[in-house]
């Protein structure tokens, strides 16, 4: 269980708070209007951000003053997901060994999630030489490898195409079913979070909701909601 | 992330690799100045000649400083308004004194404006008398010959940063171009003048070299040139030493000013906005702008060709002692100059990765004092201790890669601020840490920078004729100090043959590390 404990940031005039669980296993969307702070929300999850208060535990450990990469959580962001000058295996190799010294049989795992997520024999090649697509399973065959049990989606296929953005969304929801992880996704598209996502927090007003029933929340969405889904 | 994630907890060797670096670059520039303070207080005496000094430095680092401006401006307007063929060549080889060895610069000088150059034959063609080169006007002659391609940068830089915009909308309500200039150009030099001015004058306080060959004498020595005479003709540390504390005072002032002041440094390598200019069509203009450039580019190219035709002669007629001597002191030159590139890109990087502006701020320290005053206290740190000869090399790498510092950081710091700017967060995720995070995040993602800032060190102690004099004995040599000794023997034809081994060593250290750094580039 993922714990959110009085937790409140601030930064300037921009407030968040946020008292809630999330249960382990469990695929979470996370909707709100634009600025709402959905992002700010994951990035105090990861480390990303400070808290002003509170605490954060993951099955009872403390997290709150923990550095981002010692924390159970794996996380693909807006952009900036690889590096541009390192080859598809070594950015996927970076999931298991930050320094890249790799054994031989790390090396095959890294072969296996390339295999995993379609791209196999394109280790080699650089970011550049990848399509979009491809560069995102790149990215999802790390999330793979670092084997976390919390999985953070800050909208890494947004700049895809509909129907891509459908089926990488869908190989991420697959491999976290695999691997029993929680998955947290932020989300603009009802559709998605409906699909996908049997709960939802709603950030709003300055808030982090409990988890919801993500049917019954779509259904009848309070008025903050109701807004920005329009 | 709508309001920006602030990284916290960084658990890595970027704090570590600031204080190793800051504290490298406090103890070699501030425990020379004390050195030459305390020395300074025990009984110096500042006499007429050393007034004459004070007053000489600020003088002709005054009439530099107004002249390269001057000049600059037709030039800068010219590349501003007009497109031709080669004007980005031309753009870059305004960058090229930057790196061009003083000495060569001024053997090439001397073959057009010396004794036996082109001028003196043409005049003395026509019936004329000669012109001599040596004293204020010489040493002005080489500041603008260095300065004003710096200064057309700069002002460059000034007219670029103008919105197109501007020009457009100036076209559309009739200004003639004495209103474009009164409306839209004046008010952007008002702005950049006084800081290229003082850029200039402060580069000049402290140049050495130039006052050393083409100066001298009671009315043309400079405060550096007076500390290498206190040192060399009387050996009197003292007297080094308070000429050195004016010198400091002098330079720390015009450098604290040029850096309030200054808009730009003329450093950027990208020049080449497109501004659609509606105003500049007349055909007295073009004209004007084409002499301008014509003429602004044998001023910069004419001495360097000289002393390419001269060396290719001079090089065939050396003897095998002299090219003994020569390639003696090109290996000293070039192990100098490795040594002083890996210290300075250590350093710069060091002072990058520290997450404090202070630190940065610390590798600029080396503009604010020049390299004999920091010699000058080496000197008298060390002269109780050891045999200052003996530590020549060690002092020479130490002192230029303290001068190429300011340069390497302004390069440097922006393109490892840029990767962690872009990277830093994923990398934290990652737990990318320590020596992983500077192999597989910092260093490929600044390689260019580091290429260029290589580059420029390398040329830079490559081609320095500074602190060596103090400690060089007569058996041992840098390149540039043999080429002086050389053209002190009066043979300048063998000197004009190492001087084209010097550029040819300095432009090709620049290019070998710029085009290493550039060499798959990843987007």
């Amino acid at each position: 269980m993922l714990t959110l404990e009085g937790l409140c940031i601030q930064q300037d005039d921009f407030t968040l708070s946020a008292d809630l669980s999330i249960a382990a296993g469990a695929r979470v969307a996370v909707v709100g209007p634009s600025g709402a702070g959905k992002s700010t929300f994951l990035g105090a999850m990861a480390g990303f951000v400070p808290l002003t208060k509170g605490r954060i535990t993951w099955k009872g450990q403390d997290l709150t003053d923990a550095a981002p990469a010692v924390r159970p959580i794996a996380m693909l962001f807006q952009d900036h997901n690889l590096f541009p000058h390192l080859t598809a295996a070594q950015n996927i190799g970076l999931g298991l060994r930050p320094d890249l010294r790799l054994s031989t049989a790390q090396r095959g795992a890294v072969d296996r999630a390339l295999e995993q997520v379609g791209l196999q024999g394109l280790g080699p090649r650089k970011p550049s030489q990848l399509s979009g697509g491809q560069q995102s399973r790149v990215a999802i065959a790390r999330v793979l490898l670092q084997n976390r049990p919390v999985i953070l989606l800050d909208e890494p296929f947004a700049a895809l195409g509909p129907a891509l953005k459908v089926e990488m969304l869908d190989l991420v929801a697959q491999m976290a079913a695999q691997q029993a992880a929680t998955l947290l996704m932020v989300s603009h598209d009802p559709d998605d979070a409906a699909r996908l996502c049997p709960q939802t927090v709603l950030v709003a007003e300055g808030r982090a909701f409990a988890p919801q029933d993500t049917s019954v929340l779509l259904a009848d969405p309070p008025p903050a909601l109701r807004a920005y889904l329009g | 992330m709508a309001h920006g994630a602030v990284p916290i907890k960084r658990i890595d060797l970027n704090a570590g690799a600031g204080i190793a670096a800051a504290g490298f670059v406090v103890v070699m520039i501030l425990a020379p100045l004390v050195a030459v303070a305390l020395r300074a207080e025990s009984g110096a005496r500042f006499g007429a000649g050393d007034l004459a000094a004070l007053r000489f430095t600020v003088v002709q680092a005054g009439l530099s400083a107004l002249f390269s401006i001057a000049l600059a401006v037709p030039v800068a307007r010219a590349l501003a308004r007009r497109r031709f063929w080669g004007r980005g060549a031309l753009i870059t080889l305004l960058g090229a004194p930057f790196i061009l060895p003083v000495i060569v610069a001024i053997l090439g000088l001397l073959a057009i404006f010396g004794r036996g150059g082109l001028l003196n034959a043409g005049l003395a063609a026509l019936g004329l008398p000669a012109v001599q080169i040596y004293g204020l006007h010489g040493v002005v002659l080489a500041h603008v010959f260095f300065n004003l391609p710096l200064a057309t940068r700069i002002i460059l830089q000034g007219w670029q940063a103008i919105p197109a915009e501007h020009f457009r909308l100036a076209a559309s309500l009739g200004f003639r171009p004495r209103d474009v200039f009164w409306r839209i150009e004046a008010p952007m030099l008002r702005a950049y003048l006084p800081g290229a001015a003082l850029i200039v004058f402060a580069i000049c306080l402290s140049s050495f070299a130039v006052a050393l060959t083409l100066g001298g004498g009671p009315r043309a020595t400079t405060l550096e040139l007076a500390i290498y005479q206190a040192f060399t003709l009387d050996f009197d540390l003292a007297r080094a030493a308070g000429l050195g504390l004016v010198q400091l005072c002098l330079v720390g002032i015009a450098a604290l000013g040029a850096a309030t002041v200054a808009r730009a440094d003329g450093f950027g390598r990208g020049m080449d906005g497109r501004v659609e200019r509606f105003d500049a069509g007349g055909w007295m203009q073009r004209i004007a702008d084409a002499l301008t450039v014509a003429l602004a580019t044998l001023f910069v190219a004419g001495p360097v060709a000289m002393i390419l035709w001269r060396g290719a002669w001079g090089s065939a007629q050396m003897s095998a002692d002299v090219w003994a001597s020569v390639l003696a002191a090109s290996g000293h030159s070039l192990v100098i100059a490795l040594l002083a590139t890996a210290l300075t890109l250590t350093l710069a990087l060091g002072l990058s990765m520290a997450r404090w502006r202070w630190a940065e701020g610390l590798g600029l320290l080396g503009v604010a004092v020049s390299p004999l005053v920091i010699g000058t206290g080496l000197f008298i740190m060390i002269n109780p201790f050891f045999a200052p000869a003996g530590l020549a090399l060690p002092v020479t790498v130490a002192v230029n890669a303290l001068m190429a510092l300011p340069f390497a950081v302004r390069v440097i710091a922006p393109a490892v601020r840029r990767a962690e700017t872009d990277f830093g967060v994923l990398a934290d995720q990652l737990g990318l840490t320590g020596v992983a995070r500077l192999r597989l995040l910092i260093l490929p993602r600044s390689r260019s920078a580091l290429g260029f800032a290589a580059g420029l060190s390398a040329a830079l102690a490559m081609g320095d004729l500074g602190v060596v004099v103090l400690f060089a004995d007569p058996e041992w040599a840098t390149l540039p100090l043999q080429i002086y000794r050389l053209m002190g023997a009066y043979q300048m034809q063998a000197a004009s043959g190492a001087g084209v081994v010097l550029l040819a060593l300095s432009l090709g250290l620049f290019w070998i590390f710029d085009q290493r750094g550039r060499r798959d580039v990843d987007a």
